[in-house]
């Protein structure tokens, strides 16, 4: 009986990912802030190894596909969440069985704890046969939970808990206080007596008042009159304590190691479709791009990047999003334009759909097909290092060198204004040559420049521009368009400001 | 234990909101003059007042039920005076006494001390009850006394006494309590310490459960403290229960105060006219729908508890009617006449006695004012705007059978224009069977209606006679196309007599 695993077809080439460092690029294509708004609450399961490992097979990517597809049923995806949080319950009742001294104490937790184990594990079973989820990973461990809670350990075990906790709880007794002395024996069926006083008042009953009842603090550790009494308790009771003792000895390691990994494992999408939820929310589209290495043939319609978006939603501004499509033996986007137009976030978009196609996620977009690249590089500028010993532009070209080095045809560059600190002539022989090696292995890449010639370098090449409006070239649109234009764009985006394009028109006059 | 003095069947809701044109009648109405007369100076008596007054009864035999018990009053004031004040001394004494609420032992304290004082007071109550039972014919003190004497009897007294003993614990504090969450004690359950009821046979024979003692050396100060929160996790829920019945004690006596307060106000308001030798009676309401509105010597009660000369009374027939249109002279008693129909219609629907010598209407849903108003001070929109928008918000709170008193409504344009805003208006309410009274200088619009003939309409106008005298009296009669304002003029010229507008 094996459960393989709800994130990867072959767990085994994964097993040693736990102590994995983000990629390269991250930072430069605030990947890192990404991942970290995404993981943001789910410290415990230590996520951020999964997004630091992307797939780079397209079943693989299927594989999360299918699981996520399964949990946009609302009704599945809440009680796959309920089952996570009962295991982190039993998790925090585990932690109180250990911190506590006494040991009737700490063995009623215990109890807690693999009373909601087992809960959680039947609900599930119960759900996954109910809502019939059709991805393989979820297919799998239904048919791992099935066997499971069908073994004789399990059943046996829940039923065991349920007697001594209701032994337990049946378990009434007295206490009688005067003065400093107090007395502890069972309970012989004495009447309530707040009923007897409430009874006799009743006549006078007059609607609502207030309730006096005190709100006692709660907090799991006993005093010694309450270690006492309980001790009390347990000699007045004793089949049932002894019972309890050895059912806890008896039971230590009751947590199946598989279903410990799919509740952390499960997390990543959790994480991933509740960060989603969020953008969704705010009016922006996620899609499930077609990921592909057999054509380089790459689009996404009204994307945008997703560190900025988080935050431009937190602030309740608006997020312009962006489209590109290469096709046919187009290769590299040269994006050019005015300073703070949205090139760069442009370039980061780019490179972060790619990245988050190849983790198996959704990515920002309505339609889209992703090129399923084997490495992703990136060049943005850095601040300048003095201990390196050398000079802005000699440390541009040996990072450029150590990428033209490693990137093949299946590789994805991104350029982010590079060979700055040099002149225009020195600049724009230096990208010539960069870019003919690139367009020689004919891998997919952005490319920010200020240098126009660049987007008129071959046929491979496409070129871009952000876009200002017309009447006033200080106002930015932070729209990437195709150029040069076709004339109608500048009109477009006039219309867009006045949200009288059709599509807003549409969106303004829905209801 | 329910007083029921102002519904056969409920409390009066003291926290019930007012109608959303209370502000409206009381200004159109001259209604605070009433509150006050009735509450003499008592703030709590004037809200009472207000309350009982704005939120009119909707049919003749809750009227009815009160009526009686005004009678009742009237012909008792004194004792009622009595009840009044052990009312409100028990609520005095019950707000001096010092209240803890930290602990439940000490609340179990502060409960058992105010119950000892009601205890007193409601013995007090009872034989007022016994004493003067049979003064009283009503229906409402029938019953209200009869259940003070068979509800609050010695055996009831005893009980409570008991329980007060009981709970100084003098054989310990008995409680049961179970297992919960991490094996710590939950569902604390008070008992009382009783006598143990085995034979003796059974005492000697019979094994005897097991009991665990502890006791507590004089320097253990945590397990003192330990001990004396488990007592209060004991009498938690006894002594809420305690104090909750004390709330509701309380509570009886707050609401005996508060109906009583209506009376009381009655009582006062009946003395004043009585001394100043004005007229009042019991109206006859009929119920809503039937198209009944008469009355002989009506008056603005208002005006004659702070005038000093004369007021007029008027009588009108508009039985079948459910339009009055008045016009007429400037200064003639239209504006007091229309408020006199509002008060007494109101007075009568909080079951009251009535300015005038005979009354009798139907109930009506809700009486509503449409008066001219002055010029908004935050200029956000012009007059007529703001007479209409205000009318739009009465629209939205009409019902069938809902009355309407218009003074001088739609006057702030052009006569034809207003003439078309009030006609419609009009026409419409009346239509749907709303009483509508419009006082009204739109020649065009009340000449107009005139001319319709309409069985349901009645027209009546201020009297002024030839030599431009007003006696304030309204008589019927077709409206005129001048309203003497030019009398005003010289009147204004040669005296300064003050007069009712």
């Amino acid at each position: 009986m094996s459960f393989p695993s709800i994130l990867f077809v072959r767990p085994e080439k994964y097993v040693n990912d736990q102590e994995l460092d983000p990629p390269d690029f991250f930072t430069d294509l605030n990947l890192d802030q990404v991942i970290a708004a995404v993981t943001a609450d789910r410290d415990e399961y230590n996520l951020k190894p999964f997004f630091y490992r992307p797939l780079n097979n397209a079943d693989e990517i299927e594989y999360r596909h299918e699981v996520m597809r399964d949990l946009e049923g609302e009704i599945l995806l809440e009680r796959v969440k309920l089952f996570s949080e009962k295991m982190r319950a039993m998790r925090e009742y585990l932690a109180q069985a250990d911190a506590l001294h006494h040991k009737y104490q700490g063995e009623a937790w215990f109890l807690d704890a693999i009373e909601v184990y087992c809960d959680a594990i039947n609900c599930l079973a119960d759900d996954l046969s109910r809502e019939a989820p059709k991805s393989r990973g979820f297919k799998a461990l239904q048919k791992y939970l099935d066997d499971y809670i069908r073994s004789a350990g399990f059943t046996s075990r829940l039923e065991e808990t349920k007697k001594i906790k209701a032994d337990l709880a049946a378990a009434r007794y007295c206490v009688l206080i005067k003065g400093h002395t107090f007395k502890v024996r069972k309970y012989e069926s004495e009447d309530d007596y707040s009923v007897e006083v409430e009874q006799t008042f009743e006549k006078f009953k007059q609607g609502d008042v207030k309730d006096y009842k005190l709100k006692f603090p709660w907090w799991p550790e006993m005093n010694h009159i309450e270690v006492n009494i309980l001790e009390s308790v347990a000699k007045l009771y004793p089949d049932i304590f002894s019972n309890l003792d050895k059912f806890c000895a008896e039971n230590r390691n009751f947590v199946d190691e598989a279903i410990a990994v799919y509740d952390r494992e499960i997390q990543f999408y959790f994480a991933f479709l509740d960060h989603m939820a969020m953008l969704t929310q705010a009016g922006l589209k996620f899609c499930y791009p077609c990921v592909t290495n057999d054509s380089k043939e790459v689009y996404d319609y009204d994307g945008y990047d997703l560190a900025l978006a988080h935050r431009l939603i937190r602030e309740g501004s608006s997020i312009v999003c962006n489209d590109f499509h290469l096709k046919d033996e187009e290769r590299i986007i040269v994006v050019t334009g005015p300073n703070q137009g949205g090139k760069t976030t442009f370039a980061r978009t780019f490179a972060q759909l790619h990245y988050l196609a190849a983790l198996g996620c959704p990515v920002p977009g309505r339609e889209s097909q992703l090129f399923l690249f084997d490495r992703l590089f990136t060049h943005f500028e850095r601040e300048e290092d003095a201990s390196m010993m050398r000079g802005k532009l000699q440390d541009d070209l040996i990072r450029v060198h150590d990428i033209l080095n490693m990137a093949t045809s299946n590789s994805i560059i991104i350029m982010n204004e590079i060979f700055t600190s040099t002149t225009l002539q020195d600049a724009i022989v230096l990208s010539r040559k960069v870019m003919e090696k690139i367009t020689e292995f004919d891998s997919l890449c952005v490319w920010v420049t200020f240098i126009h010639e660049l987007a008129f370098f071959s046929p491979q090449t496409v070129s871009m521009m952000s876009v200002v409006v017309p009447e006033n070239p200080a106002v930015r649109t932070f729209k990437i368009l195709r150029k040069p234009a076709d004339g109608l764009s500048f009109a477009m985006s006039i219309a867009e400001k006045y949200q009288l394009t059709y599509k807003s028109i549409k969106e303004r006059i829905q209801l | 234990m329910k007083a029921f003095l102002m519904h056969k069947d409920r409390d009066f809701d003291f926290e019930r909101e007012l109608p959303p044109n209370e502000q409206a009648l009381a200004q159109d109405l001259a209604l605070s003059t009433l509150f006050e007369s009735m509450a003499l100076g008592d703030r709590f008596m004037i809200e009472i007042a207000k309350k009982a007054v704005l939120s009119s009864l909707s049919n003749p035999d809750s009227i009815a039920y009160r009526q009686n018990i005004l009678k009742d009053c009237l012909k008792n004031p004194s004792i009622i005076k009595e009840i009044y004040d052990l009312a409100e001394e028990s609520i005095e004494k019950r707000q001096k006494q010092w209240w803890a609420t930290r602990y439940p032992s000490s609340i179990m304290f502060s409960a058992r001390e105010a119950l000892k004082m009601f205890v007193g007071q409601l013995k007090r109550l009872r034989t007022v009850a016994v004493e003067h039972a049979d003064k009283f014919d009503s229906e409402g003190f029938a019953r209200f006394f009869s259940m003070l004497i068979s509800e609050l009897d010695d055996k009831y007294f005893d009980r409570i006494e008991e329980y007060l003993k009981e709970m100084k614990f003098p054989k310990g504090v008995l409680m049961s309590a179970q297992l919960g969450k991490g094996n710590k004690a939950e569902n604390f359950v008070l008992h009382k310490a009783r006598e143990t009821k085995q034979s003796w046979a059974d005492r000697v024979f019979r094994k005897k459960p097991p009991v665990y003692s502890f006791h507590l050396s004089a320097r253990d100060e945590i397990g003192a403290k330990a001990l004396s929160d488990l007592l209060d996790r004991g009498l938690n829920l006894v002594a809420n229960a305690l104090a909750q019945s004390t709330d509701h004690i309380l509570s009886f006596f707050q609401m005996l105060r508060t109906e009583l307060a209506f009376y009381v106000g009655c009582i006062n308001l009946n003395e004043q006219l009585i001394e100043k030798k004005k007229a009042w009676c019991f109206p006859v309401p009929a119920a809503a729908g039937q198209r009944k509105s008469s009355f002989h010597g009506l008056y603005d009660v208002s005006l004659a508890l702070t005038a000093t000369q004369k007021v007029v009374g008027n009588d009108v027939n508009a039985d079948q009617k459910n339009l009055v249109i008045i016009t007429g002279a400037n200064q003639g008693g239209k504006s007091t006449f229309l408020r006199s129909v509002g008060q007494a219609q109101l007075m009568m629907q909080a079951g009251m006695f009535v300015p005038a010598k005979s009354f009798s209407s139907e109930v009506c849903n809700g009486v509503f004012t449409h008066y001219r108003r002055e010029e908004d001070a935050n200029m956000k929109s012009g007059k007529l705007d703001e007479e209409l928008a205000r009318m739009s918000g009465i629209v939205a709170n009409l019902t069938q059978n809902s009355m309407l008193l218009f003074n001088e409504s739609f006057s702030a344009t052009y006569e034809k224009e207003g003439s078309e805003i009030a006609r419609q208006i009009t026409m419409a309410l009346v239509d749907m069977g709303i009483r509508v009274f419009f006082v009204t200088h739109l020649y065009d619009f009340a000449h107009d209606l005139y001319e319709k003939k309409m069985g349901n309409a009645i027209f009546l106008r201020a009297e002024r006679k030839v030599d431009g005298t007003r006696t304030f009296r309204l008589m019927e009669g077709e409206p005129l196309q001048t309203s003497y304002g030019e009398d005003l003029y010289y009147n204004i010229l040669t005296s300064l007599n003050r007069t009712p507008t």
